[in-house]
Order: structure tokens, then C-alpha cells, then sequence
């Protein structure tokens, strides 16, 4: 597919129709892992991106997606570089994002309330269970199936569910 | 001594480190106490191998002989790598794996929150998003050590043995050498000397509150400067490197 006039909202929404592998409901873009691109020329696009954990394992198939999105889409060259200043965090995720997390049913982070206590201070105090809207919330576990994710469990519906922790 | 050499070196002891430490906890895949448990253990370990990736690649540019980090990861014999001796002493038990990951976390958490005011900007910037990692490792094995620590009678002799056992390792964690005294003049490296007395605090409280006895400083082993380590570490590393060693250049 060859676009004539290529310009910087067209690739936005390029990007944004890449998915998250591990959680298909938000997109790339959405997650705050694409931090920008530069358009060189009509052939050429350098894209930067940044990790949410360095040992995130999404991260290659980030990249495979994204270099092939845009290829798709008519560049024949797609540069990308890995930026870790400043550091990703959980604040970048899009509200519309925040939304589509939980009613996928993972109970999307507190904003700005990243854990900066040492010790001892798991999580929010209240979270609600995306089910069922219950505050009766408990950590199981601060490490999830993902890296990104805590383990919890409801003590009103009784149903365990994911939280996207903060950092 | 050049810049370019003591920032390489200065590096692969912060990947090395990382790349042990993860490889040895992920050899608690399928081994945890409990499923959430063991899930936990792996998590750290990728973030730590994520961490490694990280600065390893960074060395490998440093370095400028067109080298990748995983060319650093698989082809230096034990003679060659600066990790920790913590790092690479074997698991043991449940407890004796989660002293050793607080004690590395409590230095690396300290380390990170100094590093993250590096001149050099790429090293900054990768401390200041490890720190945000290591911060989850150290409260997970924090809290570990006082629920066993203030346990049970027996949980709590396993983890005042587990912390006698491995103390004689943690002089290591703070030696310098020119390297050091290079980056630290330069505003790149941290001054281990300034990290101590912050160390000790987060050690202590934990301790005190687990109601575990804090070992003495007595002898104290060393050797990651010299790149001399304990018999434990070339047999990780022959797990680790064996099927690079085996097929170079072998790719999924």
C-alpha cells in the first residue's frame, strides 16, 4: 500500500493499530512504548521506543510488529531505537487505555501513585475488583504472569484478577 | 588508564552481575516453594537478565570492537567475568536464596539510586529505570526474610544460617579499585564507600525486624575485581555458555 501524503497523525494511526502481545485490548501506542518517530523521507523512518521492563520479553515482538507495520504502510526503511531516559511508567498509559484494561479485567494502575516506599508498602490501598467493583481486595502476589502485573484476589466475588502494578 | 577501558570494565561488573544473579534464580523455575512463589523468583530473574542485556550492550559498544552483549555473555571463560561473588554462590535453600537476593538487591538498590546521578548520561538513565526494578526485588525479599526470620523456630534457624553462611561475601560488594577511582573523579562512577552506611541501615532494619542476628565483619572474601572467583562460578557458566561453546554462532 503506498500513501502520497505521508504525515505524522497517519502514522500515529498506523501504530496504534499494533496490539500489545500479551494484552491485545491496548495498543503500542496506547501502552507509552512508542515515544515518538522522525519521518527522513518517503522511504525512510526512525522510531523510538522505549522497554516497561528491561527484561520485558514483548519487547521483540514490539519490534518485530512495528518494523512491519510500517513496512506494510510503504517505508522501506524502518530504524528503531531503544531510549530508557526518562524511564517508562505506568502514568503514560492512555485513560482510554485504563478504560479497555479493565473491562478486559485487569485492574488498571493508579495513576501517579507509583510505590516509592522501600519496604512494606504493597500497592494501593483500595483497589477495586474489576469483576465486580468490591474494594474487599487482596495482594496474593507483588509478580503476575507478566512482568508488569501483581497477583490479587477479591474477597467478595472470591475471583483472583490481575493489577498493572505502578513504577 | 583510559576512560574507554575503565567505563568497559565498570560495566561488565554491573551485567555480569545482573546475568549471574538472574541465572541462578531462574534455576528456580519449576522449583518454587509455591506456584506464586515461583512465578516471583522468575520474574526477578528476567528483569535481572533485562538489566544485564542492557549493559552489556552498552559495554559491547564501549568497547568498539563490534562485539553484541550476547558475544560478552557467551564467550568469556570465568577468569573474564567481574560479577560478584555473591551472585554466583548456589541457591540452597528457599532461605538461603532469599538472603542472598536481599543482600544483592539492598546493594544494587543503592547503587542504582547513586548511578542515576552518573554524568554519563546512558548509564543515568539505565539506573534510574533499573532502581525502579530492584526496588520490587528488595521489598519481595525484605518481606521474606522477616516472615521467616520472625517465623517459625525452624524457619527461623535456616534464615539466620542462610545470612552466617553467606556474610564472609559481602565485602566483596563494596571493593574499588582505579577503575573506581577513575569513574568517581570523572562523575560517572559512585563512590562504594558513600554506599555503606546506607546499606547497613536497609540490612539492619530488615534484621532487626525478622529478629535475626546480624553476622560480624570478620574474614571477608574477595576476588570480583581481580576477576577471581569461587569454583562456583565456571560451572554456571558452562550451563550458561554450553550451547554457544558448542555451535557458535549457533541462531533460533
Amino acid at each position: 500500500m503506498k500513501v502520497k501524503n505521508i504525515n505524522d497523525t497517519l502514522v500515529w494511526e498506523w501504530l496504534n493499530e499494533i496490539p500489545d502481545p500479551e494484552i491485545p485490548v491496548i495498543s503500542v501506542v496506547e501502552l507509552g512504548v512508542v515515544r515518538g518517530f522522525r519521518i527522513l523521507n518517503k522511504d525512510e523512518i526512525n522510531v523510538s521506543i522505549t522497554p516497561t521492563y528491561s527484561g520485558c520479553p514483548a519487547m521483540n515482538v514490539f519490534e518485530v510488529d512495528i518494523v512491519k507495520k510500517l513496512k506494510e504502510k510503504g517505508f522501506k526503511k524502518v530504524n528503531l531505537e531503544t531510549v530508557l531516559s526518562p524511564a517508562w511508567t505506568t502514568d503514560w498509559i492512555s485513560d482510554l487505555a485504563l478504560t479497555k484494561l479493565e473491562k478486559y479485567g485487569i485492574a488498571p494502575p493508579v495513576k501517579g501513585s507509583e510505590d516509592k516506599g522501600l519496604l512494606f508498602q504493597s500497592g494501593p490501598k483500595s483497589l477495586s475488583c474489576p469483576k465486580c467493583g468490591s474494594k474487599e481486595t487482596v495482594l496474593i502476589s507483588q509478580f503476575g504472569s507478566t512482568a508488569c502485573k501483581a497477583l490479587y484476589s477479591c474477597n467478595h466475588c472470591k475471583e483472583p484478577f490481575e493489577y498493572f502494578k505502578c513504577i | 588508564m583510559e576512560l574507554r577501558e575503565a567505563l568497559f570494565n565498570y560495566l561488565l561488573r554491573i551485567g555480569d552481575s545482573s546475568l549471574i544473579a538472574g541465572q541462578r534464580l531462574a534455576e528456580w523455575v519449576s522449583n518454587g516453594p509455591t506456584l506464586e512463589e515461583d512465578i516471583a523468583l522468575t520474574n526477578i530473574s528476567l528483569d535481572l537478565i533485562g538489566q544485564a542485556r542492557a549493559a552489556l550492550s552498552y559495554a559491547a559498544e564501549v568497547e568498539g570492537k563490534g562485539k553484541s552483549e550476547d558475544d560478552l555473555a557467551y564467550f568469556r571463560s570465568e577468569r573474564e567475568y567481574y560479577n560478584t561473588l555473591l551472585t554466583e554462590l548456589p541457591n540452597g535453600n528457599f532461605a538461603d536464596s532469599i538472603a542472598k537476593l536481599f543482600l544483592n538487591s539492598a546493594f544494587f538498590y543503592h547503587f542504582y539510586k547513586a548511578l542515576g546521578k552518573s554524568k554519563d548520561q546512558k548509564l543515568s538513565a539505565f539506573a534510574l529505570k533499573s532502581l525502579k526494578e530492584v526496588t520490587y526485588h528488595l521489598r519481595h525479599s525484605g518481606e521474606w526474610v522477616i516472615r521467616l526470620g520472625d517465623g517459625t523456630a525452624e524457619s527461623k534457624k535456616k534464615m539466620q544460617h542462610a545470612f552466617d553462611e553467606i556474610w564472609m561475601f559481602t565485602g566483596d560488594l563494596f571493593e574499588m579499585n582505579e577503575v573506581d577511582e577513575n569513574l568517581i573523579e570523572m562523575g560517572i562512577g559512585v563512590d562504594l564507600n558513600d554506599l555503606r552506611s546506607d546499606w547497613n541501615s536497609t540490612v539492619d532494619e530488615v534484621l532487626n525486624r525478622a529478629t535475626l542476628k546480624r553476622p560480624k565483619d570478620e574474614f571477608m572474601q574477595t576476588g570480583r575485581l581481580n576477576a577471581q572467583h569461587t569454583e562456583y562460578l565456571g560451572h554456571i557458566l558452562s550451563e550458561l555458555q554450553h550451547l554457544q561453546r558448542a555451535y557458535p554462532g549457533l541462531k533460533w
